[in-house]
């Protein structure tokens, strides 16, 4: 296996892969000036969403963790932010300029739409040719931070693309790198194995906490059961049938040497090496969106019925094993491994020729979803506004 | 061809990979655990994805895949018959 690729190192000492100039709304009310200025710099990306505006409590602290990392996330260089009024905007921006990187806030209140977008024109400029001047390095493997998050799922995901993923995070755990997985509630029926992969007691404690509480929310809020949504009807035309049959299958993404080595809330970055849980939704976008905003770099997506998600900032890889889904979807899929249906190769070569592919998108390859331009950012909400 | 995979060789039910499998066919199924082969009968249709049994299920008999529960069967299944949501539901929520 190789053991560097070329990355970006960042003012802070992170290693990322995309060298994004990001136009990042605080609020639902600024996209409309966040998309002018992209409109007007081209190269620079706007990232609208539909949220902002009186969160309050744990929901509000997750949207600033949520924005503040995806601006310090290292496959962006530089941030413009632009918010309805000037106090939310600092905190983003300040959150941001922790990491060192190049960012400048804009409050629209007072200034209008017009002023607003002719002065965060002039600042996307200037970031993004300086950002156009840096150059990839050679970085070691070790730096690199993996994340993963299957969709769509078929029975062909728990023996062949998930599986895949989990050969290949066997190997970037021996190698140091830095990889998270989620999905609470579709580990429901391989918890205890989950558990039993903890690093010690006070990691499965936690890791049965987070497992418990939402268990009780999907508890609180269910009609009759939650087969309409879990599996969902995607799922159940791919031939899932239980919540436990695709937990099973969802869980072969960890592999079989890697340790939970500690629990994340959403959003929440790492603080070393291994495998981490983050507490998540399982709604791809959602996951995706929280993986980046933690501060990974690289998603490994896989798919049996052909999830086409993508992510502004985050290269996501479609792994699929399914033949009927490479045929048809074929433009979606980055890493093909059918063959480990038909024992055409073996699972180390599947994991192998992920890696592969890993490596090339670190260099700067475009995914499929890149190239499509797929770029669903969705942030997580935890309760009504007030 | 290899016409259906199963994990683990206790599991009661295995995956039909290939698309086109007709009742009557004569499967091949992979153990993948364990890189070998066996064969089975098919009696009902089954689309790629769609999981085949192994073996006879009474109604509240455990489903087993990957060597564990998976749920329990609702409805009688037979040998070779197509086991999904109609004859199968899961034990949680």
């Amino acid at each position: 296996m190789q053991t560097t690729f070329l990355g970006y190192r960042r003012e802070n000492g992170r290693v990322g892969v995309r060298n994004h100039v990001i136009i990042l709304p605080v609020d639902d009310l600024s996209n409309a000036a966040c998309e002018a200025v992209a409109h007007n710099i081209k190269g620079t990306l706007a990232i609208p969403h539909p949220y902002g505006r009186l969160q309050f409590g744990a929901d509000l602290d997750l949207h600033f963790r949520t924005l503040i990392g995806t601006g310090a996330n290292p496959n962006v260089a530089a941030v413009i932010v632009i918010g309805i009024e000037e106090q939310w905007t600092k905190k983003v921006v300040d959150g941001i300029a922790a990491t060192g990187k190049p960012v400048t806030g804009f409050g629209i209140e007072l200034h209008g739409d017009h002023d607003t977008i002719m002065r965060a024109s002039k600042a996307a400029r200037e970031y993004l040719q300086w950002a156009s001047e840096g150059h990839r390095v050679e970085c070691a493997l070790a730096e690199l931070w993996v994340s993963c998050k299957c969709g769509e799922s078929d029975t062909t995901s728990g023996c062949g693309s998930n599986p895949t993923v989990g050969d290949a995070f066997d190997k970037l755990y021996a190698a140091g790198c830095t990889l998270v997985f989620g999905e609470t509630t579709e580990l429901t029926g391989g918890e205890q194995i989950v558990a039993a992969r903890c690093r010690d007691e006070r990691v499965r404690a936690d890791f049965m906490r987070m497992f418990d509480r939402y268990q009780e929310v999907i508890n609180r809020h269910k009609t009759s059961d939650l087969s309409d949504s879990q599996p969902t009807k995607g799922n159940i035309a791919g031939g899932l049938t239980t919540i436990e049959e695709k937990a099973l299958g969802n869980i072969q993404k960890i592999g079989r040497k890697c340790v939970v080595d500690g629990v994340l809330d959403k959003a929440e970055a790492p603080t070393g090496p291994g495998l981490w849980f983050m507490d998540s939704s399982s709604a791809a976008a959602e996951m995706v969106t929280l993986c980046a905003a933690a501060g990974y770099v690289v998603h490994f997506f896989p798919t049996g019925q052909g999830n086409v998600i993508g992510n502004p900032i985050l290269p996501v890889i479609k792994i699929c094993a399914n033949p009927r889904t490479v045929r048809t979807m074929s433009e979606h899929v980055d890493v093909d491994t059918s063959g480990l249906l038909q024992r055409e190769i073996t699972m180390s070569e599947a994991g192998d020729k992920l890696l592969d592919m890993m490596f090339r998108t670190a260099n700067g390859r475009l995914t499929a979803a890149e190239a499509l331009g797929h770029r669903e950012f969705v942030l997580t909400r935890l309760y009504e506004s007030a | 061809m290899i016409h259906c995979v199963l994990h683990d060789p206790q599991d009661s039910v295995a995956v039909v990979v290939v698309e086109g499998v007709k009742a009557g066919t004569r499967l091949t199924g992979l153990i993948l655990d364990e890189d070998r082969t066996i064969t089975l009968p098919c009696v009902q249709d089954i689309p790629l994805g769609h999981k085949v049994a192994l073996k006879d299920m009474a109604a509240g008999d455990t489903v087993i895949k990957y060597g564990t529960d998976i749920g329990r069967v609702v409805q009688p299944i037979r040998k070779g018959e197509h086991a999904h949501v109609h004859n199968i539901k899961t034990k949680r929520w």
